[in-house]
């Protein structure tokens, strides 16, 4: 019973079993990975870019909500921003090649979400949420009234254009690994700030803000840094959004798309990484089926049903659950 | 014609008037929200839904069993503020206690649930309901011409924002909201049932709503969306005016429909949005509100 424990051996035990748990998520990202190259072959390329735009929107919207406990409801405006933008200027300036466009559109994402930071971030709770939706709200009227956005009708015939000058991305295939590695990157990006002592503060900011004042941390500047980066990555979406689909439209700017994107997030597992990209999955899936059934005119009260149980059953997501389950049963 | 600022007088005081009724709405709307805030911390997302039930309710009574307006303006607000209550105790009431972020998407959930199928049944082309037939005309001020029903609105409006206010400032009632505003374990231990009092203050902060729906029903279009358009105004408003006062509530409700009303006769462009600017350079100057307390 009360052999002597050498600490080097439990070192050596707790970093064994750590690289069997990194290996085993080595081989589920790398078979994730080949499920990702291998999909355009087996579905439709549009609707899976649908999905990695709606993906990687959910990501970014994941990445205030889920870990730094702030819930925005007016998200939608950075979208239709990143959207607006690449689209104009794709449009009108036929020197522009494809990705900088994106890079413009995610830049005025950017500022705006430093704006939109910067008037609500002393606000918290559900005023945050009432502050942000009313700004947003304050972008759709811009959008509505603005020539260029094309009012009602939206903008159309945004061309794809060529990447770098080089690769035509009228094609689609080569139109969705694009989409694919900037939607990897962004999704790494997320998963090295969650992990960085950057996402460690902004988890302790979720987790007791007076607790992190207290320590020290000046917690508006890190709150306002995780809006921008947030509000960027949402406008990358967007941005791609527009040349993957050659169309951008209020839709993506009405209040509507806010709430959807966070479905979105709290159905996959918010604060949970995965969750917002099986989140975008299944909610962009149940739309598509519904639309094509007979229950085409119910989405929204589904949606809004999947809300409330969400709410009241599913709190931590299908993500979060699974990992539950996991822990309990397997750990 | 006279004329004030390049616009003649009849114009301006016109679109003021409208102003004021649109204010009246704002203010009827946000004052609902304040009180279910006070109590239960809740934002109640589904607030514009029950607004648009009430004149819902109004027009389906009037098509199926001839209830006409006077009944309607009771019996409406009662079967939402019903409603309401149900949403209360079978949604609200499991999540109470935690996050307030939670409430506000459950009753995000149960909107978008409410107006879906509603959507379904009356389409989005708009009801009609006739103004019942006292209403009809108006009176000539000389400067303008002032619909009766308009006139109405402003004063029922007013008398209720007024009543509320004193029942929620001036009454033992009243005083026990406060409390348990305050805090409301502390009260239950001074034997008031406090779940009780919260499902009765959701419930009138739904009437109220229901009721600003009636009055709306004869001048507005009727559309299972109207609630949600007029709803996101009525978030800019109570950031304006801030959660701490039931008076700040009615004064900036009214104060936000005169800044349209003229909005929109010297800069139309501009009316629908200038709610959210006024809201934007209120918060760089006064973040919690024009009326607010909390920090």
């Amino acid at each position: 019973m009360n052999q002597p424990v050498n600490p080097a051996d439990i070192h050596k035990a707790i970093v064994e079993q750590q690289k069997i748990q990194d290996r085993k998520k080595l081989m589920v990202n790398g078979v994730l990975l080949l499920l990702l190259l291998a999909a355009p072959f087996v579905m439709y390329p549009v609707f899976l870019m649908k999905i990695l735009c709606f993906a990687l929107f959910a990501v970014a919207f994941n990445l205030l909500f889920g870990f730094t406990g702030l819930l925005s409801f007016g998200h939608a405006a950075f979208l239709a921003t990143g959207g607006y933008t690449t689209g104009y200027l794709l449009s009108n300036f036929s020197g522009l090649t494809t990705e900088m466009g994106i890079i413009a559109g995610t830049a005025m994402a950017t500022l705006l979400g430093l704006a939109f930071a910067l008037l609500s971030i002393r606000r918290q709770g559900i005023y945050f949420a009432m502050v942000t939706l009313a700004l947003a709200q304050l972008v759709f009227f811009f959008f509505v009234q603005s020539e260029f956005t094309g009012g009602e009708d939206g903008m159309h015939g945004i061309p794809r254009g060529e990447l770098f000058g080089l690769i035509n991305l009228e094609d689609n295939l080569n139109m969705y690994y694009f989409v694919l590695v900037v939607f990897i990157a962004c999704y790494l990006l997320v998963q090295r700030i969650v992990g960085s002592p950057y996402g460690q503060i902004l988890k302790a900011i979720k987790q007791n803000e007076p607790r992190a004042v207290s320590l020290g941390y000046n917690v508006d500047r890190y709150k306002i840094l995780a809006f921008v980066i947030s509000a960027a990555l949402a406008g990358l979406a967007g941005s791609m959004k527009s040349v993957v689909f050659q169309l951008a439209s209020l839709n993506d700017a009405h209040w509507h798309m806010s709430g959807e994107v966070i479905l979105m997030t709290l159905v996959g597992g918010m604060g949970t990484l995965l969750g917002p990209v099986v989140g975008a999955t299944f909610v962009v899936n149940i739309e598509y089926l519904l639309s094509q059934g007979p229950l085409r005119d119910w989405v929204d009260p589904i949606l809004g049903g999947t809300f409330v149980l969400t709410v009241l059953a599913f709190r931590s997501g299908i993500v979060g659950e699974i990992q539950k389950f996991i822990k309990k049963n397997l750990g | 014609m006279s004329m004030v600022f390049g616009v003649p007088l009849a114009v301006l005081s016109g679109q003021l008037m409208i102003g004021i009724i649109n204010g009246a709405f704002y203010a009827l709307l946000s004052l609902g929200l304040a009180v279910i805030f006070g109590l239960l911390k809740i934002i109640n997302f589904a607030h514009g839904a029950m607004y648009m039930l009430g004149a819902l309710v109004t027009v389906v009574l009037f098509d199926l069993l001839s209830v006409n307006y006077w009944v309607a303006l009771f019996v409406a607000p009662v079967l939402v503020g019903a409603f309401g209550l149900l949403i209360e105790y079978f949604l609200l009431r499991r999540i109470a206690g935690q996050d307030h972020i939670y409430s506000l998407l459950l009753t995000f959930g149960a909107a978008l649930i409410i107006q879906g199928v509603l959507t379904n049944i009356y389409g989005v082309s708009g009801l009609r309901y006739s103004m019942p037939d006292m209403f009809k005309g108006g009176i000539n001020l000389g400067f303008m011409f002032l619909p009766y029903y308009r006139a109405w609105v402003i004063v029922v409006a007013l008398l209720v924002c007024f009543g509320t206010w004193f029942i929620i400032e001036k009454t033992k009632l009243g005083s026990y909201l406060r409390a348990g505003t305050e805090d409301s374990q502390l009260m239950q231990g001074f034997g008031i049932n406090a779940p009780l009092l919260v499902s009765l203050t959701y419930g009138f902060g739904v009437m109220l709503a229901a009721f600003a729906g009636v009055l709306a029903a004869p001048i507005y279009s009727i559309t299972p969306v109207m609630g949600s358009n007029i709803l996101i105004v009525v978030f800019a408003v109570v950031v304006i005016g801030g959660m701490g006062s039931i008076g700040g509530a009615i004064i900036t409700g009214i104060l936000m429909g005169v800044i349209e009303g003229l909005t929109k006769t010297f800069y139309p462009p501009a009316s629908s949005a200038v709610i959210f600017l006024v809201m934007v350079v209120v918060l760089m100057i006064r973040p919690t509100g024009l009326f607010g307390k909390e920090a």
